[in-house]
């Protein structure tokens, strides 16, 4: 037990400095979700499949779709991602998703860049 | 409350960590625990008929949810029924993943329990160094599957992520380490007194009773049960696999901690082995999205002990019926046996020794005075406190082990 002891004399603590030190995401870590719209082709089939109803597709005129993601009832299972046959959803590695105001949590993916209200 | 009269403490009821939320009523006579009573299923949250109403896909990640801890040991023993109803052949390789990240799951299982154990007995070094020696798998677990818990691994017909060569690396890399560090707890475990003398002969609970009373996993293994469904009943790719079942004789909260330590180390070889053979080919097959009909019951063994799932279909997307074991239940009838005519210091400890999830819980005593109106109420950290208390003024303190560890430590 004293080797255990003596080893630790040298050591910076085991725990990390956040928000000054930030930890690096694994690839293919669940994360926010992100849309492309010009791939979506509205089957909606992320939208049945998604356990927690959190994400909508709407249809804005033909062949133009917006996904509303509410973050806040997402469980970041990724079911959506893989769902989507046109590769339109991606998981990303952004997880501080923390907010004061529970209506930024509900986020917009629309088409037209001006209109891409992503908070 | 150190009075000769006998009075009643219920604990809990609330339990969302698990399925089956629990509340023991103590009756003590001084600190002697005369008797308890357990009452089951306060705190329903109706997982059961939330999944007949969503779709098998859907399930699956409300089932992952059942227990944080456990939740890669539910998908499985779920989707092993749904996969046995459509007759679905799983791929060799998503079988091998899964058994990879069932034996993940063991070992942060495991290190977390042999954590809140050292908490619960006043040894809060052993919790700091076990809690971040899991960081270590629980990195190797978002790595493999994307998060850190609920790992989202499993769907219906295979796994949804492959592994490549360097996470393997990575994984055998982790391994290493976490070999060295489970061989110094075995040292602690058996060669430092205090824990020793702190840990033995409390919940005793004797291979007659683990069996009469139905006792799972580490709390059945302690008592010398050789029972393990990995090996009896295999599952995924432990049929391919040479392990031990690991038992232990002495029969008390000391046999658990052994056992649960020494079953890290067959999960070392579990995982070495997992990769060593895993074929290469597909990780999943197309599964239907409407389950014929029938039924199947599925086991699986948990780090807690043996889960039991029951899935009805009827054709249609969504589950007839769901019924779901989980290992605390199994366990609970032993609990009231294991503290029948010990001390309540003992308390904290017996019942984590199951480890039923209690740390995130049940964190109120209250007192009843059957004779007064008056009811007190005992938060589950001085009902710690108060055990760690009452082993001080009898001998046995961690007090001076951890003032050195952290004295050091600090330099
Ligand atoms: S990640 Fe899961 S919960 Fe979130 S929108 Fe996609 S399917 Fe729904
Ligand atoms: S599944 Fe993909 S293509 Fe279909 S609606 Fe959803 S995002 Fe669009």
């Amino acid at each position: 037990m004293l080797k255990e002891v003596l080893n630790h004399i040298m050591k910076k603590p085991a725990t990390n400095l956040y928000p000054a030190q930030k930890l690096q995401m694994p690839p293919g870590f669940r994360g926010k979700l992100k849309f492309y719209p010009e791939r979506c082709i509205g089957c909606k089939l992320c939208m049945r499949d998604c356990p927690t109803q959190a994400i909508t597709i709407n249809k804005l005129e033909d062949n133009k779709f917006e996904a509303v993601i509410e973050l806040d009832r997402c469980i970041y299972c990724g079911q959506c991602v893989d769902s989507c046959p046109k590769k339109a959803l991606e998981s990303t590695k952004d997880v501080e998703l923390t907010q004061l105001d529970a209506h930024k949590l509900r986020v917009v993916f629309r088409a037209q860049p001006e209109n891409n209200s992503k908070k | 409350m150190h009075n000769s009269n006998e009075f009643k403490i219920p604990l809990g009821p609330q339990h969302p960590a698990l399925k089956e939320p629990e509340s023991f009523s103590v009756a003590l006579k001084g600190e002697k625990i005369m008797g308890v009573d357990i009452r089951l299923g306060y705190n329903h949250r109706g997982i059961e008929k939330a999944c007949e109403e969503r779709t098998y896909i859907q399930d699956m990640y409300l089932i992952e949810r059942i227990c944080g801890i456990c939740s890669h040991s539910h998908s499985t023993c779920f989707i092993q029924a749904v996969e046995e109803i459509a007759g679905l052949e799983v791929p060799k390789r998503a079988l091998y993943i899964r058994t990879l990240i069932a034996e993940l799951e063991r070992i942060h299982s495991h290190l977390l329990w042999l954590g809140v154990a050292g908490h619960e007995i006043g040894f809060d070094t052993l919790l700091m160094y076990a809690w971040r020696d899991r960081e270590i798998v629980m990195d190797m677990l978002a790595e493999l599957t994307g998060n850190r818990v609920n790992y989202g691994i499993n769907t219906i017909g295979g796994v949804r992520r492959n592994i490549t060569r360097e996470q393997a690396e990575k994984v055998l890399g982790g391994i290493k380490t976490l070999e060295e560090r489970t061989k110094y707890y075995i040292e602690v475990a058996t060669e430092e007194v205090t824990i020793r003398k702190r840990l033995s002969g409390v919940g005793v609970l004797s291979y007659e009773d683990a069996l009469r009373l139905d006792a799972v996993g580490p709390t059945a293994r302690a008592s010398n049960v050789n029972r393990d469904v990995r090996r009896d009943d295999h599952y995924a790719a432990y049929g391919d696999i040479r392990f031990e079942v690991v038992t232990d004789m002495h029969n008390d909260v000391y046999g658990r901690t052994i056992v649960r330590v020494k079953e890290l180390m067959e999960s070392y070889q579990i995982i070495r082995q997992v990769l060593q053979k895993m074929p290469d080919g597909p990780i999943s097959i197309k599964a239907p999205r409407q389950i014929p009909a029938g039924e199947a019951l599925s086991r699986y063994e948990a780090p807690r002990g043996e889960d039991v799932h029951y899935v009805k279909s009827n054709g249609t997307e969504k589950p007839e019926r769901v019924k779901v074991r989980a290992p605390t239940l199994a366990n609970i009838q032993a609990v009231k046996h294991m503290l029948a005519d010990r001390y309540l210091a003992d308390m904290p400890i017996v019942i984590a020794a199951i480890d039923p999830c209690f740390s995130c819980t049940d964190r109120l005593v209250t007192i009843e005075y059957p004779n007064k109106r008056k009811n007190e109420v005992i938060s589950w950290q001085a009902l710690h406190s108060y055990s760690i208390e009452w082993h001080r003024s009898r001998g046995i303190d961690f007090r001076a082990l951890n003032k050195k560890f952290s004295e050091r430590i600090k330099g």
